[in-house]
């Protein structure tokens, strides 16, 4: 069957996991991967799966007259800023893994379909991808005044990327949880934790109800199990802590997130949730294009 | 002649809101900050426990909003620069820039001990914006010296214009303090100041603070009477007139905060700052202080001993800001007491 081409900007963690995700799609085939520096681990790998690679920039890749399907942004907020010039200019796709916010955001377990015609789309942020549906799965049964999240990473799973703009984490995931999630107001925080060995990925979620008593209780309860279930489908290493805690009009999620390993190991959860859903967007583009429009 | 001198920053109305569940009003700040006034305290710090953006379900909601909280702290520190905690994944530059409008002069931007390089943004922002800028490596008993030293390089070379080591846990004692309080002032530019932060759980706060300064800190954290999470910080009042016996000249007019700790911030307290076996616990398992009140709920919340989630989260190697952690370890032990029980039940 025919499959979609796809260009891997940024050849660090997420950019190199996401590659190795993309090689056992059937709906994608990664035929190009792009970065700067012609030594990086990423680009020596996508070489040995026989892409074609660039140490060159997108631009210089684009001005060959190459021309993805579509185009996944794996570097920095600011250098997505000028790719999502270029790549809007020529009508390809973007799909943002950076905290830029060009497009609209996507959070693979809740609103997959909603912007199939957008030509760019944002993954908001790993904390985002883990956190933004267990809000929703809360919203859909009952109002939420106000959810927060807490995500703890391991410090080896950080990049210099999230280092540096720590901020644009907190904010953007803030911001999906009132936007996607549908909580009234949102609130993030990210905590890195050092602990050799490294830890798994963990969340924590609340969420303030509108209403409470047992009748709610037992379907947020539900509706979390559910979707824990849903998310499964794409990152099997999601999965609940600890049942959810209900007190008052307030309940508490702990998710941990273990991630398959493909390029980091399993503690990276946060780089493997941000990829899986990446993959499942652009399948589920390719889905529509390939078949819908044709 | 004083042997040395050192400057004095008073947390009482940051650090202290720890202990008082983020409950002190506008009136309760503007008491102690104007009792603290003219004491010759360099630096009054005032926010939510956990910093800027500290307000939320994780570490407890603060009574009043924080730029109202502020504002009445900087109105009445007539006389003195007041500061700000920032926490990088907390709190942002854009609450930075909101408290800046409010009055503050100076800021701290606080990481885990081995995790600078997140408070590049903020310092810098903090340094083009003017304000005065401490670095605050929390959590320092976990990590190595040659480690501390390369942490403390970064948020120098960020712009921080003094470095502390921050015994969060209060579980350092005297030589350890010596050795990395000494460490940091040996490999830091001599403009770059350095500073400690004590606990109290082991007892020692008075001590390894003179330790500190021996070992060249130009500044110490205190606050009256104490107040601060788990068994509270090094005494303002009492380390004062300890320094004042040794010849260390702090500046400050021990009277005054005698009376500012006894009037103002004792009548205030919702228990005693004491060394109680749950705060102790703190320092000997070496976990966060500020976990000791969310300890003490959680335990009550799901019938177990405080004490053992905090030796557990001291195992995992729990670091400040993971309170979310001590509901799930109560949880957990719960679970394996009843499992436990049960199991013994069918024998």
């Amino acid at each position: 069957m025919a499959k979609l081409t796809a260009a891997i900007v940024g050849s660090g963690n997420i950019g190199t996991d996401l590659m190795i995700k993309l090689l056992r799609s059937e709906w994608i085939e990664p035929r190009w991967m792009i970065g700067i520096d012609p030594e990086s681990d990423g680009l020596r790998r996508a070489r040995e799966k026989g892409l074609e690679t660039s140490a060159e920039g997108l631009k210089a890749v684009l001005d060959t007259g190459v021309r993805p399907d579509i185009v996944f942004d794996a570097t920095s907020a600011k250098a997505h800023v000028r790719h999502a010039k270029l790549l809007r200019d020529l009508g390809i796709k973007a799909i943002d893994l950076t905290p830029a916010a060009r497009g609209p955001y996507v959070i693979a377990a809740v609103n997959l379909t909603e912007h199939m015609d957008a030509l760019n789309v944002n993954m908001v942020t790993c904390g985002g991808q883990a956190t933004v549906p267990m809000v929703y799965a809360v919203s859909r049964v009952v109002g939420v005044e106000y959810a927060e999240i807490v995500a703890t990473i391991a410090s080896k799973s950080a990049g210099p990327g999230t280092r540096q703009n720590i901020d644009e984490f907190t904010e953007t995931t803030a911001r999906a949880l009132e936007a996607i999630g549908g909580a009234k107001r949102g609130k993030a925080i990210i905590i890195l934790n050092p602990a050799e060995p490294p830890i798994l990925m963990r969340d924590t979620i609340y969420c303030l109800m509108e209403q409470s008593g047992p009748d709610i209780y037992e379907k947020v309860d539900a509706s979390i199990r559910e979707m824990v279930a849903h998310v499964q489908t794409y990152v099997p290493g999601y999965r609940l802590n600890r049942d959810p805690i209900f007190k008052d009009n307030l309940v508490s999620i702990s998710i941990e997130v273990e991630g398959l390993g493909d390029y980091l190991p399993v503690y990276a959860g946060n780089l493997d949730i941000m990829t899986a859903a990446a993959v499942k967007v652009a399948e589920e583009y390719a889905k529509y294009r390939l078949t819908v429009r044709q | 002649m004083a042997k040395y001198k050192i400057r004095l920053t008073d947390v009482t109305l940051r650090d202290g809101m720890h202990a008082v569940r983020h409950q002190f009003s506008c009136e309760d700040a503007a008491a102690i900050a104007g009792a603290l006034d003219g004491s010759g305290v360099a630096l009054i710090e005032a926010t939510h426990g956990d910093g800027l953006g500290g307000s939320s379900i994780q570490y407890g909601f603060s009574k009043e909003r924080e730029e109202d909280y502020l504002r009445a702290v900087c109105q009445a520190a007539k006389h003195t620069k007041v500061a700000a905690l920032l926490l990088p994944g907390i709190g942002t530059v854009e609450d930075m820039k909101r408290a800046i409008e409010c009055g503050i002069g100076a800021v701290r931007v606080a990481t885990h001990s081995t995790e600078a390089d997140i408070s590049e943004q903020h310092i810098g922002e903090a340094r083009k914006l003017g304000l005065e800028v401490v670095g605050f490596l929390m959590m320092s008993h976990m990590t190595p010296t040659a480690v501390l030293v390369e942490e403390a390089k970064k948020m120098a070379s960020y712009g921080a214009h003094c470095v502390y080591i921050v015994d969060s846990a209060g579980a350092m004692l005297m030589d350890e303090v010596r050795e990395k309080v000494g460490a940091l002032r040996e490999h830091l530019p001599d403009d770059v100041e350095v500073g400690f932060h004590a606990h109290n759980n082991l007892g020692v706060s008075i001590a390894n603070s003179l330790a500190a300064v021996e070992a060249g800190a130009a500044r110490i954290d205190c606050s009256l009477a104490g107040l601060g999470a788990g068994a509270g910080n090094t005494p303002l009042e009492v380390f004062v007139a300890v320094c004042e016996k040794v010849g260390i000249d702090t500046g400050v007019n021990l009277y005054q905060v005698m009376d500012a700790a006894e009037n103002e911030v004792r009548p205030r307290m919702h228990r005693p700052i004491e060394i109680d076996r749950a705060s102790l616990t703190l320092g000997y398992a070496g976990v966060y202080s500020s976990f000791l009140l969310h300890a003490y709920r959680a335990a009550e919340q799901f019938g177990v001993d405080a004490r053992d989630v905090l030796v557990e989260l001291g195992r995992r190697r729990v670091v400040g800001g993971q309170e979310d952690m001590i509901i799930d370890v109560a949880y957990e032990i719960a679970r394996k007491q009843r499992g436990a029980v049960e199991a013994g039940a069918q024998k």
